[in-house]
C-alpha cells in the first residue's frame, strides 16, 4: 500500500518537475510547480512529518506559489525568448548534470542499500507538538533569527517594489 | 702599557681633520696631523724603555671580536723585537715626512684631506705592524691599500691618478685573495689565527700544509710588496703627492709583505720550497725592474721601479733564511729611498712641477742642499761602504751565497745596474746644463731639514742601528772577497754612469741608438702593463659585459623579475575570460565545481 | 512488500534536485529560474525529512520548517528584485543582464 502510494506521487511529483523545466510559458511552470509541492506534501505524510506536510501546502504551495504567479501576471511575462546564449552552459551543462546525478545516485545506493524501510505511521514525533516544543527550546535562536529575517524581507520588498505603486 | 695609544693617536688626528680640517687653518690641521704621529711616536719610544730589555713577546688583549666554532680571535697587539724595529721606522719616518709634506703640499688644495688620509694611513700601518694574529694584521693590511687608493687618487679630477688609484688596489686584491686563502688554511689545519698558536704548531704541521701555506703568503706579499708579477702597480702609483710616494711606496706599505714574511719564519724555516720561491720572485723582480729602470726618463719612475727592485732584495733575503738581514735592508731602504723620493719632490718643487730628467740639468749650483742630502742616498743605495745600504744589502748578498751562488752573482749584477740608474738619475738632473725653462729655486727649510735627517740616518745607519744583532741573529761570517766584488759593482755602476752622462754625453744616445730593439724593450717596461691587459684586463671586462651584464644581469634577473609580472598579466586575462557577466556560465561553473568536489569527496571518504 | 525502501526516497530527491539545476542552467526567463530555484529548494526539503525518518528526530523536520521560511524570505525580495530589473531593463532575459561582465 505504502509502496503504490509512494510510487503514484512520485511519478506525478518528477512529471510536474521536468514539466516545470520544459515549458516555455512560465504560467506553465508555477502551475506544475504547485502539483511538484503537492506530491512533496503527501510523500511528507508517508514519512509522518504531518506538520511539515501542512505547512508545505499552506506556505509554499498557497503563499508562495502565490506570489509567484501574480508576478507572471504583473510582469506579463510572456513565452520565452529565443536569443541570447551562452556557450559554457551549452557545452558543459548537460554532462555535468548527467554526472551529478549518476554521483548522487551511486552514493545513495552505496550507503543505504537495504537498510531502514519507511512505512506510514514509522515515525510519530512530527505532531505539532513535538515540533513546537523542538522549536521553541533547541531551536529557539534560529527561530527569532528567521522572525527578523521575514522583517528584514518584507522590508525590503516593499522598498525594492515601492515605485511600482505609484 | 697601553699599546692601544700607538696606533689610536693617529686615528684621532685622522678623525679631527677630517670632521672638521675643513674650518681649521693650515697651523691647526698641521698641529694636529704632525702632533698626533709626533706623539706616536713618543709612545713607541715610552714603551721600549719601559719594557727594555725586550727577550720575548709582550701582548695586550682588548676584547674577543670573533668567537664561532673553534675559531676565537681576539684584538689583541703584541710587541716584540721585530716590532720595535718596524714601529720606530714607521713613526719615525713617518713624522719627518709629515713635517716635509707641511712645505710640499702648502700650495696644493686639499690640504686638510691629505693630511687625514696620511693620518689614517699611520694608524692602519701600526694595527698591521702590532698585531699578534693574522686576521688584525690582515684588517691592517686592507686599511693601508685602501689609504693608498685613497692617496694614490687624491689629485682625483685627474683621470690617470684615478685610474692608478684604482689599478692598485685592484692588483693588491689579487694578492689579498691569497692572504685569505693562507688565513682559511691556517684555520683549518691549526684552529686559530694567532701567531703565537700558529708558529708553535708549525714545526709538527705536514710540509704540505707549511707549504701551500707560504705560498699562499708570498701571494699575499707579491701584491703589497710589489713583486712578480703583481709589481704593476707600483710605478703608476707615482700619480700621488710625492711624499705619499715616499711615505707609502717607499717605506712602509710596501714593506708590509717583507714584515709579513719575515713574521711568518717559523712557517717558512720549515717549508723550504716555500722559501725557495720566495727567494727566487725576490731576486727575479730585482734583476727585471732593475733593467727597467735604467731607460726610464721621469725622476720618479726610476726610483718607483728601483724600490721594486730593493723590495725585492728583502725577499731575497727572506727567502734565503737570512730574515734579519731582510729586515736590516728594510730599514736602510726606508731611510734612502724616503730621502730620494723626498729629495725628487724637492727638485720638482724647484722646477714647478717638471718631473722629466732630460728637462733638468745643473742644478747642484741652483739647489745645493738637496744636492748633497740626496748624494747620500745615492751612494747608500749603490752599496759603497761605510754608508748604511753596503751593511743590510752585503748581509743578504753573503745569505744569498751561502744559499746558491748563482743568486749571489744575480744580485751583484743588480747591484751595479742599480748604481748606475741612480746615478745616472743624479748626474741628469744636477750636473751638466740647465735644459729646461724654469726658473729653480730652493725649497724652504720645511723641506730641507727633514732632507738632512733622512741624510744623516742614510750616513750612520749601517754603524749605529746593529739591527742583525738587535734581531737576534748575528752577522754571518764575513767574506771578504765576496763583499770586495759587490762593492766594486757598485763602484763600476757609478762610473760607467759618470762616463756617459757627464764626461762623454753623446755616448748614451749613440748607445741607446745601437741597441734599438732592446732599448724600446726596456723603455716601454717589457710591454707587460699591454700584455695584462690583452690576456686578463680586456676579457674580463668584455666577458663581464657580454655574459654577466647582458646575459645574466639584464636577461636572467631582470628577464625574471619582468617575467614573473608578465606571466601574471597573461595568466589574469585568460582567467578574465570567466567573466562574462552571464549568469548561466557562472551557474554552471558552480555545478561543475560542486561536481569536482563530491568526488574528491568520495575519493577522500574511501568509497571507490 | 508495503515498506519502501529510504533509498527510494534520497534517489527521487536527487532526481528533483537535478532536475531544478537542470532548469536553472538552461532556461532563459529569469522567472522560471527562479522557481526552478524553489524546485531544488523542495527536494532539499525531502531529504531532510527522510534522514529525520532515518533517524528517528525530528530536528530534520525543524530544518525543512526553517528552509520553508527563508525560501518565502528569499522569494519575496527576489520577485521584488526581478520587479526592479523588469523596469529599468524592460527585459527578462537571464542573458542580457551582463553587465557584470570583464
Amino acid at each position: 500500500m505504502d509502496v503504490i502510494l509512494f510510487l503514484i506521487f512520485a511519478i506525478i511529483a518528477v512529471v510536474c518537475a521536468i514539466n516545470v523545466v520544459v515549458q516555455t510559458h512560465p504560467i506553465s511552470s508555477a502551475i506544475s510547480l504547485v502539483g511538484v509541492m503537492g506530491s512533496l506534501a503527501v510523500l511528507y505524510l508517508l514519512l509522518g512529518a504531518e506538520f511539515i506536510a501542512a505547512a508545505q501546502v499552506i506556505v509554499y504551495a498557497g503563499a508562495i506559489m502565490v506570489l509567484f504567479v501574480f508576478v507572471i501576471m504583473l510582469l506579463n511575462a510572456g513565452a520565452e525568448s529565443k536569443h541570447g546564449r551562452s556557450l559554457v552552459a551549452q557545452l558543459l551543462g548537460a554532462p555535468l548534470l548527467v554526472a551529478l546525478l549518476g554521483l548522487l545516485a551511486y552514493f545513495v545506493e552505496r550507503l543505504y542499500p537495504r537498510g531502514v524501510s519507511v512505512r506510514f505511521g514509522g515515525f510519530t514525533h512530527g505532531t505539532p507538538l513535538d515540533i513546537g516544543r523542538a522549536l521553541f527550546t533547541t531551536y529557539l535562536l534560529p527561530f527569532e533569527a528567521t522572525s527578523i529575517l521575514i522583517l528584514i524581507a518584507i522590508v525590503g520588498a516593499i522598498v525594492l517594489a515601492w515605485k511600482e505603486i505609484d | 702599557m697601553q699599546l692601544w695609544l700607538i696606533p689610536v693617536l693617529p686615528l684621532a688626528g685622522f678623525l679631527i681633520n677630517g670632521l672638521f680640517g675643513r674650518r681649521f687653518s693650515k697651523g691647526a690641521v698641521n698641529a694636529v696631523a704632525i702632533g698626533s704621529v709626533a706623539l706616536s711616536f713618543a709612545w713607541v719610544l715610552k714603551t721600549i724603555l719601559a719594557l727594555s730589555p725586550l727577550a720575548g713577546a709582550y701582548s695586550e688583549h682588548y676584547f674577543t671580536w670573533i668567537r664561532s666554532g673553534i675559531v676565537n680571535i681576539g684584538c689583541d697587539l703584541a710587541v716584540d723585537r721585530l716590532t720595535i724595529v718596524m714601529l720606530l721606522v714607521v713613526t719615525g719616518v713617518g713624522a719627518v715626512i709629515h713635517v716635509y709634506s707641511i712645505g710640499y703640499m702648502a700650495h696644493e688644495g686639499g690640504y686638510y684631506r691629505f693630511f687625514a688620509f696620511l693620518n689614517l694611513f699611520m694608524f692602519f700601518m701600526l694595527v698591521l705592524v702590532l698585531a699578534s694574529n693574522y686576521l688584525v694584521m690582515f684588517v691592517g693590511w686592507e686599511g693601508v691599500g685602501l689609504c693608498s687608493y685613497l692617496l694614490i687618487g687624491f689629485y682625483f679630477d685627474k683621470k690617470f691618478a684615478t685610474d692608478a688609484g684604482n689599478k692598485a688596489f685592484i692588483v693588491n686584491r689579487i694578492g689579498d685573495f691569497g692572504f685569505s686563502l693562507a688565513m682559511f688554511y691556517m684555520v683549518k689545519n691549526f684552529g686559530s689565527l694567532d701567531f703565537a698558536t700558529v708558529f708553535k704548531q708549525a714545526p709538527g704541521a705536514p710540509e704540505a700544509t707549511l707549504t701551500i701555506i707560504g705560498l699562499l703568503l708570498m701571494l699575499g706579499a707579491c701584491g703589497k710588496s710589489a713583486q712578480l708579477p703583481l709589481y704593476v702597480w707600483l710605478p703608476d702609483a707615482m700619480a700621488g703627492p710625492t711624499p705619499v710616494s715616499a711615505l707609502i711606496h717607499a717605506a712602509t706599505m710596501v714593506t708590509a709583505g717583507v714584515y709579513m714574511t719575515a713574521r711568518s719564519w717559523a712557517i717558512y724555516a720549515h717549508a723550504p720550497a716555500a722559501a725557495e720561491t720566495v727567494a727566487i720572485i725576490g731576486i727575479a723582480t730585482a734583476f727585471f725592474a732593475a733593467t727597467i729602470g735604467l731607460a726610464q726618463n721621469d725622476i720618479k719612475k726610476v726610483f718607483a721601479y728601483s724600490t721594486v727592485s730593493q723590495l725585492g732584495y728583502m725577499f731575497l733575503g727572506v727567502g734565503c733564511g737570512a730574515f734579519s738581514a731582510g729586515i736590516y735592508h728594510l730599514v736602510t731602504h726606508a731611510f734612502f729611498k724616503a730621502l730620494l723620493f723626498l729629495g725628487a719632490g724637492s727638485v720638482i718643487h724647484a722646477l714647478s712641477g717638471e718631473q722629466d730628467l732630460r728637462n733638468m740639468g745643473g742644478l747642484r749650483k741652483k739647489t745645493p742642499w738637496t744636492f748633497w742630502t740626496m748624494m747620500c742616498a745615492a751612494v747608500a743605495i749603490a752599496g759603497v761602504p761605510p754608508f748604511a745600504g753596503f751593511f743590510s744589502k752585503d748581509a743578504i748578498l753573503l745569505a744569498a751565497h751561502h744559499y746558491a751562488p748563482w743568486m749571489y752573482w744575480l744580485g751583484t749584477i743588480t747591484a751595479g745596474m742599480t748604481a748606475f740608474y741612480v746615478f745616472r738619475a743624479m748626474f741628469l738632473a744636477f750636473f751638466g746644463e740647465y735644459r729646461g725653462h724654469e726658473h729653480p729655486h730652493e725649497s724652504p727649510p720645511v723641506m730641507l731639514v727633514p732632507l738632512a735627517v733622512l741624510a744623516l740616518l742614510s750616513i750612520g745607519g749601517g754603524f749605529a742601528l746593529h739591527v742583525p744583532e738587535f734581531l737576534g741573529t748575528a752577522g754571518g761570517e764575513e767574506d771578504r772577497a765576496l763583499m770586495a766584488i759587490s762593492t766594486a759593482a757598485g763602484v763600476m755602476g757609478i762610473a760607467l754612469a759618470w762616463l756617459m752622462y757627464v764626461a762623454k754625453p753623446a755616448l748614451a744616445e749613440s748607445f741607446a741608438a745601437s741597441m734599438r730593439g732592446l732599448y724600446t724593450l726596456v723603455y716601454n717596461k717589457y710591454f707587460v702593463d699591454e700584455i695584462y691587459g690583452a690576456a686578463v684586463v680586456n676579457p674580463l671586462v668584455g666577458g663581464s659585459r657580454a655574459v654577466l651584464w647582458k646575459g645574466v644581469d639584464v636577461g636572467l634577473i631582470d628577464g625574471a623579475a619582468n617575467g614573473v609580472g608578465a606571466r601574471a598579466r597573461n595568466i589574469g586575462s585568460i582567467l578574465r575570460l570567466m567573466q562574462s557577466g552571464n549568469i548561466r556560465s557562472y551557474a554552471t561553473w558552480v555545478l561543475f565545481g560542486s561536481v569536482v568536489l563530491i568526488v574528491a569527496m568520495g575519493i577522500v571518504g574511501g568509497l571507490r | 512488500m508495503t515498506e519502501v525502501p529510504i533509498s527510494w526516497f534520497l534517489t527521487l530527491s536527487a532526481v528533483l534536485f537535478v532536475l531544478g539545476v537542470a532548469g536553472f542552467v538552461f532556461r532563459r526567463s529569469v522567472v522560471t529560474v527562479f522557481m526552478s530555484i524553489e524546485l531544488m529548494l523542495n527536494a532539499v526539503n525531502l531529504s531532510f525529512v527522510t534522514f529525520s525518518y532515518q533517524l528517528q528526530q525530528v530536528n530534520g523536520h525543524l530544518f525543512a520548517f526553517f528552509v520553508m521560511v527563508v525560501a518565502a524570505a528569499e522569494a519575496a525580495v527576489g520577485l521584488a528584485i526581478i520587479l526592479t530589473v523588469f523596469k529599468n531593463r524592460a527585459t527578462l532575459n537571464i542573458d542580457d543582464v551582463d553587465s557584470m561582465k570583464n
